[in-house]
C-alpha cells in the first residue's frame, strides 16, 4: 500500500523535471571536471556525470514502463566502479611519486 | 562468439599463468591464439550470427575487422615482446592486451548501445592501466592520468547521448533507432539531435578528432612507446569502426542533422593534426599528431557514407596501422627505451647504422604520406573516391592540400636517416624484429597491388 503511494508520488512529478534535473547535474559534473584542480574532486565530478545519466535512464525506463533503461543503469554502476578502482590506483601511483594530488603538477607533457 | 571466447580465455589464462609459472610459454600461446582468431573469423565468414538477443552482430564487416585487428595485434606483439618481457608483471601486460583487443572486437560488432558502452569500457580500462605501466616514470603517470580523466569524461558524454536516444526511441537497439530515424526523418525532435551531438563528442574523443584531440599527443608521448603504438593503431581502428557502424545502421537516414558537424570536425582534425605536426621536435609527438591527422582522413569516409566507405576504412586502417606500427617499433629501438621520446637527430645516420631499419622507416613514412607506389596512397585514394561519389568535392580538395603539408614532416625523418651523419654504433636487430620489418615492408607493397581484392570483402 505504502509502496503504491510512493510510486504514485514519483509518477506525479513530470518527466521533464527529471530531464531537467539530470541535465543540471550533468552540467555541474562537466564544469567541475573543467574547473577543479584536485584529482579526487575531478573523479567525484565524473561520478556525478555518470549518476546524472543513471537518473535519466531510470526515469525514462519508469515512464516508458520498460525495464531496459534500468538494466542499463546496473551496467553503468558496475563499469563505473571498475573505472574508479583503476582511477584511484592511478591516483595512488601519482601520489607516491609527487606527494600531492594537484592536477597542475601534471604538466610535464606539453607542445 | 568463438573469437570472443578465445580472447577472454587467453586473457584469463595469461593471468593464471603467473600463478602456475608458465610465463615462458605465454608469448607463443598468445600468438597462436591471435592466429586462431584470424582463422575463426575466416571460418565464420558469411554466417551473420546474432548473439545475446541480437546485441552483437557478427556480420562480414565485423569479422573482417576482427581479423584485421588480430593481425595488427600480432604484428605489434612480435615487436613488443622485448618491451613486455624486460619489465615486471609480464603476464598482466599480456592479459591487459588481450582484454583491450576483446573490447575492440565488441566495438566492431555491436548492435546495441549497451554493447557499444561495454566494449569501449573494456578497451579503455585496460588501456588506462597499460598507459601507466611504468610506475616510477612521471611521464607515464601523467599519461595514465590524462587518459583516464579524458576517457571517462568522454564516456559521460556518450552515455548522456545514449540516455536521450533511449528516451526518444525507447530502445537501445541500433536497428530500432535506425527504424525510428527512417520513419521520422522529417521531424526529428531537438532531444534526438542533442543526443547525436553528444554521441559524436563522446566518440570523437576516442578517435582523437579535433577539437577533442588535445589529450592524444600528451598521452601518446607519455605512455611507454610500445603501448602508445598499440593505442594509436588498434584503438583508433576500433573507434572509427564503432562510429561507422552507428552511422550506417542508424543515423545514416538523417544526414541533415550531423553531416555539417562531422564535416567541420573532419577539416579541423586534418589541419590541426598536420599543421601542428610540422612544428614538433619530438618524433613520438610528431607521430601522435600524424595519428590525429589520419583520424581526419578516416572521418572523410564517414562523412561520405557510401557503399565504398566500409571498404575504404578497412583498407585505410589496415595500411595505416602497419605503417605506424613499423615506425613506432623503429622509434623504440632508436630511442634506447627512453620513454618521453627523442628528437629527429636520433634517426641520424640510420642508413649506415642499419640499412634495413632505414628502409623500413622510409617505406613507412612514404606510405603514411601517401606517395604512389605504396599502399598508403591507395588508402587515401579510396577514401577520396568515396567522398567524390557522395559529391563532397570541397572536402577532398582540402584533404589533398592537408596531405601535401604532411609530406614535409614525414620527409624530415627520411632525410635524417639518409643524409645526416652520426658516429653511433651500428644497431644489431633480433631475428624477430628483422622478420617484422621485412613482413611489414612486404605487406605495404603487396597491399598496394591488391586494393580492389580487399575492398570487395568489406561490401
Amino acid at each position: 500500500m505504502e509502496q503504491q503511494i510512493v510510486a504514485q508520488t514519483l509518477y506525479g512529478i513530470p518527466l521533464n523535471a527529471y530531464i531537467l534535473l539530470s541535465a543540471v547535474l550533468f552540467s555541474i559534473g562537466v564544469l567541475g571536471v573543467l574547473y577543479r584542480r584536485n584529482i579526487i574532486i575531478i573523479l567525484m565530478c565524473i561520478e556525478l556525470m555518470l549518476n546524472a545519466v543513471n537518473l535519466l535512464m531510470a526515469a525514462f525506463g519508469a515512464f516508458r514502463g520498460d525495464s531496459n533503461g534500468q538494466i542499463f543503469v546496473f551496467f553503468i554502476m558496475a563499469v563505473a566502479a571498475a573505472e574508479v578502482a583503476v582511477g584511484l590506483a592511478i591516483l595512488v601511483m601519482i601520489y607516491r611519486n609527487t606527494k600531492n594530488t594537484d592536477i597542475d603538477n601534471m604538466s610535464k607533457l606539453k607542445w | 562468439m568463438k573469437s570472443l571466447l578465445l580472447l577472454s580465455g587467453l586473457g584469463v589464462g595469461a593471468m593464471v599463468a603467473e600463478l602456475i609459472n608458465i610465463k615462458r610459454f605465454l608469448f607463443p600461446l598468445v600468438c597462436l591464439g591471435l592466429i586462431a582468431t584470424i582463422g575463426v573469423s575466416i571460418y565464420d565468414w558469411n554466417t551473420d550470427i546474432h548473439l545475446f538477443n541480437n546485441m552483437l552482430r557478427l556480420d562480414n564487416f565485423a569479422l573482417l575487422f576482427t581479423a584485421s585487428l588480430s593481425l595488427i595485434t600480432l604484428l605489434w606483439l612480435i615487436g613488443a615482446k622485448k618491451y613486455i618481457e624486460t619489465e615486471t608483471s609480464i603476464s598482466d601486460k599480456y592479459a591487459l592486451t588481450m582484454f583491450t583487443l576483446l573490447g575492440a572486437f565488441i566495438m566492431v560488432s555491436y548492435n546495441n548501445f549497451t554493447m557499444l558502452f561495454i566494449g569501449i569500457e573494456i578497451l579503455s580500462i585496460s588501456l588506462y592501466v597499460l598507459a601507466g605501466s611504468k610506475k616510477n616514470d612521471l611521464f607515464s603517470n601523467e599519461a595514465a592520468l590524462k587518459y583516464f580523466l579524458m576517457g571517462s569524461f568522454a564516456t559521460g558524454f556518450l552515455l548522456f547521448g545514449i540516455a536521450l536516444i533511449y528516451g526518444v526511441t525507447g530502445s537501445f537497439h541500433i536497428d530500432v533507432v535506425g527504424e525510428y530515424c527512417r520513419a521520422n526523418a522529417g521531424n526529428i525532435p531537438t532531444m534526438f539531435v542533442a543526443a547525436i551531438v553528444l554521441i559524436i563528442v563522446g566518440l570523437a574523443f576516442k578517435v582523437s578528432a579535433a577539437p577533442f584531440h588535445f589529450w592524444a599527443p600528451d598521452v601518446y608521448t607519455g605512455s611507454p612507446t610500445m603501448v602508445a603504438s598499440f593505442m594509436i593503431t588498434v584503438v583508433k581502428t576500433a573507434a572509427i569502426v564503432a562510429f561507422l557502424r552507428l552511422f550506417f545502421a542508424a543515423f545514416g537516414y538523417i544526414p541533415g542533422t550531423w553531416q555539417a558537424i562531422i564535416s567541420v570536425i573532419t577539416v579541423l582534425t586534418m589541419y590541426i593534426g598536420n599543421v601542428t605536426a610540422v612544428f614538433q621536435q619530438n618524433v613520438k609527438r610528431m607521430l601522435a599528431y600524424s595519428g590525429v591527422a589520419h583520424a581526419g582522413y578516416l572521418l572523410i569516409a564517414l562523412v561520405a557514407l557510401t557503399n565504398l566507405s566500409g571498404g575504404a576504412i578497412f583498407y585505410y586502417t589496415l595500411v595505416y596501422s602497419i605503417a605506424t606500427l613499423m615506425a613506432f617499433h623503429i622509434l623504440y629501438i632508436v630511442s634506447d627505451n627512453k620513454n618521453e621520446g627523442v628528437g629527429f637527430e636520433a634517426f641520424n645516420g640510420l642508413a649506415k647504422r642499419n640499412p634495413l631499419m632505414a628502409l623500413g622507416i622510409t617505406v613507412s613514412m612514404l606510405s603514411l604520406a601517401g606517395i604512389p607506389p605504396l599502399a598508403g596512397f591507395f588508402g587515401k585514394y579510396y577514401v577520396f573516391t568515396a567522398a567524390l561519389e557522395a559529391g563532397r568535392y570541397k572536402l577532398v580538395i582540402l584533404a589533398v592540400i592537408a596531405s601535401l603539408i604532411s609530406v614535409y614532416y614525414y620527409f624530415k625523418i627520411i632525410i635524417a636517416a639518409y643524409y645526416h651523419k652520426s658516429n653511433k654504433a651500428p644497431i644489431e636487430l633480433s631475428p624477430a624484429h628483422r622478420f617484422l620489418y621485412i613482413a611489414s615492408i612486404f605487406l605495404l607493397l603487396f597491399l598496394a597491388l591488391a586494393p580492389d581484392f580487399l575492398i570487395r570483402w568489406a561490401k
